[in-house]
C-alpha cells in the first residue's frame, strides 16, 4: 500500500510542477497544432483517410517526444535526482509516477489534438480512440524509461528519440493498424501484448538505471 | 592496489580455445562453404544462380541474431551475476551483431535487385527487420559513448542490449501484421524443402559464418582486454 502511496506522493509532484510551472502542456498543444497545418500543406488537396491517419500517428509520437525529453528535466536542473533514489521507496515507483504524470500530459494534449484533428482532416472513429489509449500507454511507459536513460548522458534531448523511435515502430504499426482496419482486434491485442510486456520490463529494470 | 590486480585478472582470463586455432577453424570452414556455393550446391530451379546469395544471406541473419542474444545474454549476467567482464563481453557481441546486421541488408538488398528489381522492398519482412534493428543498435552505441566509463555506463548498456531481445519477436509480429509475406519460406514445417548438396552447403555456410563470428568476438575481446589491460597497469604504475 505504501508503493502506491509513493506513486501516488510522486506523480502529484509532477503535476502540480506542471500546474504551477505550465512548461510542457502548452508547448504539447501548439505544437501539434503547427503539425496539422504543416500537414495540411504537405498533403495533396485532398488527402485520403488513410494518409491523414497515418500523420495524426506521426503528429502524436512527436508530441510525446516533447513530454519525455521533458520529464526529467526539472530533476536534472534541481538536482532532485539523487534525493530521489536515495528516498526510501522502491526506486520503480519514481519511473511509475513519471510515467503516469507523462501519460496525463498526453492525454490531456489529446483531448484538444483529435478534436482538432476530426475538424480539419477526418472523424475519428472509437477504434482509434481505443488505439490511441493503448499506445499512450507504450509510450509513456517506453518513453519516460528511455527518458531517464537518455537524461544521464552527455548528449541528453538529442539522444531521445534515438532510442525511442526504433521502439515506437511496433506501437505505430499496432495503433495505425487499429485506426484504418476493418478488423482492429488483433491490432489492439497486439498493442495491449506490447504495453504489458514492455512495462514489466521497464517496472523491473528501472533500478539498474538510476543506480549509481 | 589488490583490487587492481583482481581486476587485471579478470579482464585477462584466457580461454578454452586457443584463437590461432580457431582462427584456422573458420578459415577452413569459410573457404569450403565458398566453394561449396559456387561448385557443388545445383542452381535453384526457380531462381538460378542468383539464389546462391541465400546461403549467406541467411546464415549471416542467424550468425546477427546469435549475436545480439549472447550480448543480452552478457548484460543479463553482467545485471544479475555483477560479472565484471559482461560488460565488455556484452558491448563486443552486440558489435559484431551489427557488422553482420549490415551485411545482412547488403546482401538482402543485393537479393533483392536480382530478384525483384529493386535495391529496397518494403514488402521483405527480414530486410525491414534488420533495418529496425540496426538502427536500434546504433542508438545502443550513441548511447555507451555518451556517457563516461563506470558502473552507470555498464547498467544502461545492459539493460539497452536486453530491451534489443525483446524488441526482435515484437517488431517481427509487428511487420508480419503490417505488410504480406512475399519472402521465399525455406524451412516449413515439414523439414526443409531443399535436400542433398542445398542442405549440406547450407549448413557448412552456417557452421562456418557462427565460427566466424565467434574468432571476431574473439580478437575484438582479446585486443579491447589488452587496452583495459594496459590502462590498469598505467594507473598501478602511476
Amino acid at each position: 500500500m505504501s508503493y502506491a502511496r509513493d506513486v501516488g506522493a510522486l506523480t502529484r509532484k509532477d503535476l502540480l510542477l506542471e500546474l504551477r510551472a505550465r512548461d510542457t502542456l502548452p508547448a504539447m498543444l501548439l505544437f501539434v497544432a503547427a503539425v496539422f497545418v504543416v500537414f495540411h500543406f504537405a498533403l495533396p488537396a485532398t488527402p485520403s483517410r488513410l494518409a491523414t491517419t497515418g500523420l495524426l500517428w506521426v503528429a502524436i509520437l512527436f508530441t510525446a517526444l516533447l513530454a519525455l525529453g521533458r520529464a526529467f528535466v526539472p530533476e536534472r536542473e534541481q538536482r532532485m535526482f539523487d534525493g530521489l533514489v536515495l528516498a526510501p521507496c522502491d526506486r520503480s515507483a519514481i519511473w511509475l509516477a513519471k510515467s503516469l504524470a507523462t501519460l496525463a500530459f498526453l492525454a490531456a494534449a489529446e483531448v484538444v489534438a483529435l478534436p482538432l484533428y476530426a475538424l480539419f482532416f477526418h472523424r475519428v472513429g472509437g477504434a482509434t480512440v481505443l488505439a490511441v489509449v493503448l499506445a499512450d500507454v507504450g509510450i509513456c511507459a517506453v518513453g519516460t524509461f528511455l527518458g531517464a536513460m537518455a537524461v544521464a548522458t552527455r548528449a541528453r534531448d538529442l539522444l531521445l528519440p534515438l532510442l525511442f523511435l526504433p521502439l515506437a515502430v511496433p506501437i505505430v504499426v499496432g495503433a495505425v493498424g487499429g485506426s484504418v482496419s476493418h478488423a482492429p482486434g488483433r491490432y489492439l491485442a497486439f498493442l495491449g501484448l506490447y504495453d504489458l510486456l514492455f512495462a514489466v520490463i521497464c517496472w523491473a529494470s528501472f533500478e539498474f538505471v538510476v543506480a549509481e | 592496489m589488490s583490487a587492481a590486480a583482481a581486476t587485471i585478472r579478470a579482464v585477462g582470463r584466457t580461454s578454452r580455445i586457443p584463437l590461432p586455432a580457431l582462427a584456422a577453424v573458420s578459415l577452413v570452414l569459410v573457404t569450403a562453404s565458398l566453394l561449396l556455393v559456387f561448385y557443388v550446391a545445383p542452381d535453384d530451379a526457380n531462381q538460378g544462380f542468383s539464389q546462391r546469395i541465400f546461403y549467406f544471406h541467411v546464415s549471416i541473419a542467424i550468425t546477427a541474431y546469435a549475436c545480439f542474444i549472447a550480448g543480452a545474454w552478457k548484460a543479463l549476467r553482467l545485471l544479475w551475476k555483477r560479472d565484471p567482464r559482461a560488460d565488455l563481453e556484452s558491448y563486443v557481441a552486440v558489435h559484431q551483431g551489427l557488422i553482420f546486421g549490415t551485411l545482412v541488408l547488403l546482401t538482402g538488398s543485393i537479393w533483392a535487385k536480382i530478384s525483384w528489381g529493386h535495391w529496397w522492398l518494403w514488402s521483405e519482412d527480414q530486410l525491414v527487420l534488420f533495418l529496425v534493428l540496426f538502427l536500434f543498435y546504433c542508438a545502443y552505441f550513441m548511447l555507451r559513448y555518451s556517457l563516461e566509463p563506470g558502473p552507470q555506463r555498464e547498467n544502461l548498456s545492459a539493460v539497452y542490449a536486453l530491451f534489443g531481445v525483446v524488441l526482435i519477436p515484437v517488431s517481427f509480429a509487428a511487420i508480419r501484421l503490417a505488410k504480406n509475406l512475399i519472402h521465399p519460406v525455406v524451412f516449413t514445417l515439414h523439414g526443409p524443402n531443399f535436400g542433398g548438396w542445398m542442405l549440406v552447403t547450407y549448413c557448412v555456410a552456417q557452421v562456418a559464418m557462427l565460427v566466424l563470428a565467434h574468432t571476431l568476438y574473439r580478437v575484438e575481446l582479446a585486443g579491447k582486454r589488452l587496452d583495459v589491460r594496459l590502462k590498469e597497469l598505467k594507473e598501478v604504475l602511476a
